[in-house]
């Protein structure tokens, strides 16, 4: 446990010094959901109806940003093979770095998140509901991005195949956390689609930590 | 420090039996037999090409063999690997944008060891007026020496080591030297790939076919 938090901690370090690239990827949100508006010309009231997918769609395309140098930087300068060593299997190393990533990235970006879909329309009341269930889809965006990172070990242009791979498995999350925003907009609870929403991330939680610790020694070998 | 890996330890620490390796469609070597005894470090020469790094990783559990067997002593090879193996390959593992003290920390604690082990490797290692420098800012040398801290600070019986002692100058090949004598002295085992002698004695090992 021991060794855990401290490479937790270390992941934390290393995702905040050095180029703040949490505050790259809620530059990006914010500037993706600005542009939205201007794009789709004069009526704001025409977006109003897809603003939470909308939202939902930048959040994925920011979760993105900096997946490529969770487990690439540890390929390149070989602190992978130490990682691989430690006194913890892989798979819960995997699980500590999605933490991390998720405390590093999907918390400024859920903080971000209630902005940028009042930007786009979004009644103010429901900011609370849009941090909430960017948060709980931020954790599953870790995840499942960290499949993609692994996956992507070694290869060139690896940020553009985590792209690839990542986006078809962000569909899930991307239409329940929507869905839950039209559903409170509309008046209903939105408590069955944030159900289905943390089911997802709860699957992905449990699955990929496996996928990735057996791309990562497939990438090693 | 000594008895904890004494107890550790049966007399053969790692036994290799018939093992070939490949890379991608070319064939290292067949049939290796190897056996690293405690207190015992072996020298693991040959050409460039020759295998030996491959050998290391395969121990280390980075390579799949094509045939043959990696045993440990009393443990099986996942938990060998994860408690008494240490691993110091051509790429250190050390991240330019921290500072020395700081990933000297993270190194030393994930492969579990404890303040004092680390206090007395940067001791050992004369490593202080480095510690608050960022790693980019040090020479080959000097990073070779923060990364081998981790040897010496998380007491690991078996060191696997791939050209450890390319960076370094005279002065500290001797003090490495130091540092692995006393290492087998307590019972440790030392595997390197080589192209100079080791600075202990060694018995020499060559991969080739």
């Amino acid at each position: 446990m021991r060794a855990l938090l401290i490479l937790w901690r270390r992941e934390l370090a290393l995702a905040w010094g050095g180029g703040g690239g949490p505050l790259l990827a809620c530059g990006f949100f914010l500037c993706l959901t600005a542009l939205v508006p201007l794009a789709a010309g004069g009526d704001p009231a025409g977006l109003r109806p897809v603003a939470g997918g909308i939202a939902w769609l930048a959040l994925a395309l920011s979760s993105i940003l900096s997946l490529e140098r969770l487990f690439e930087r540890d390929f390149e300068d070989g602190a992978l093979d130490l990682l691989a060593l430690g006194p913890v299997p892989l798979e819960l190393a995997v699980v500590a770095k999605a933490k991390a990533q998720w405390l590093a990235v999907g918390g400024p970006l859920a903080v971000t998140a209630p902005l940028a879909a009042i930007t786009l329309g979004l009644p103010p009341a429901q900011a609370p509901l849009v941090a909430l269930s960017a948060l709980i889809g931020g954790l599953g965006f870790a995840f499942t991005g960290a499949l993609g990172a692994a996956l992507a070990l070694g290869s060139k242009r690896g940020g553009l195949l985590i792209a690839v791979v990542v986006l078809p498995l962000f569909i899930p999350p991307v239409v329940f956390g929507a869905g839950a925003l039209e559903r409170a907009v509309n008046g209903l609870s939105p408590t069955p689609a944030l159900a289905l929403l943390a089911a997802y991330v709860l699957f992905a939680a449990a699955v990929t930590p496996f996928a990735a610790a057996a791309a990562i020694r497939n990438a090693q070998g | 420090m000594g008895i904890a890996i004494r107890s550790q330890l049966a007399a053969a620490m790692i036994t290799v039996r018939g093992l070939s390796l490949s890379r991608g469609e070319r064939v290292l070597f067949t049939g290796l037999d190897l056996a690293l005894a405690a207190g015992e470090a072996v020298a693991l020469t040959g050409a460039n090409g020759a295998g030996k790094t491959s050998l290391l990783r395969a121990i280390a559990g980075f390579l799949r063999p094509d045939a043959g067997e990696i045993a440990f002593a009393e443990a099986d090879p996942a938990e060998a690997r994860a408690r008494a193996l240490h691993w110091l390959g051509h790429l250190d593992g050390l991240k330019g944008a921290r500072r020395a003290r700081e990933e000297l920390a993270f190194q030393a604690g994930w492969l579990g060891a404890d303040p004092a082990g680390v206090a007395a490797a940067v001791d050992v290692l004369a490593l202080q007026p480095l510690l608050d420098l960022e790693v980019r800012k040090l020479s080959a040398g000097q990073r070779r020496r923060l990364a081998f801290a981790r040897l010496v600070a998380a007491p690991r019986p078996v060191w696997l080591l791939d050209e450890p002692f390319a960076p370094l100058d005279a002065r500290w090949r001797g003090a490495l030297g130091v540092i692995m004598q006393a290492h087998l002295d307590k019972g440790g085992a030392i595997l390197a790939a080589v192209h100079d002698p080791l600075p202990v004695p060694a018995r020499a090992v060559e991969i080739g076919r």
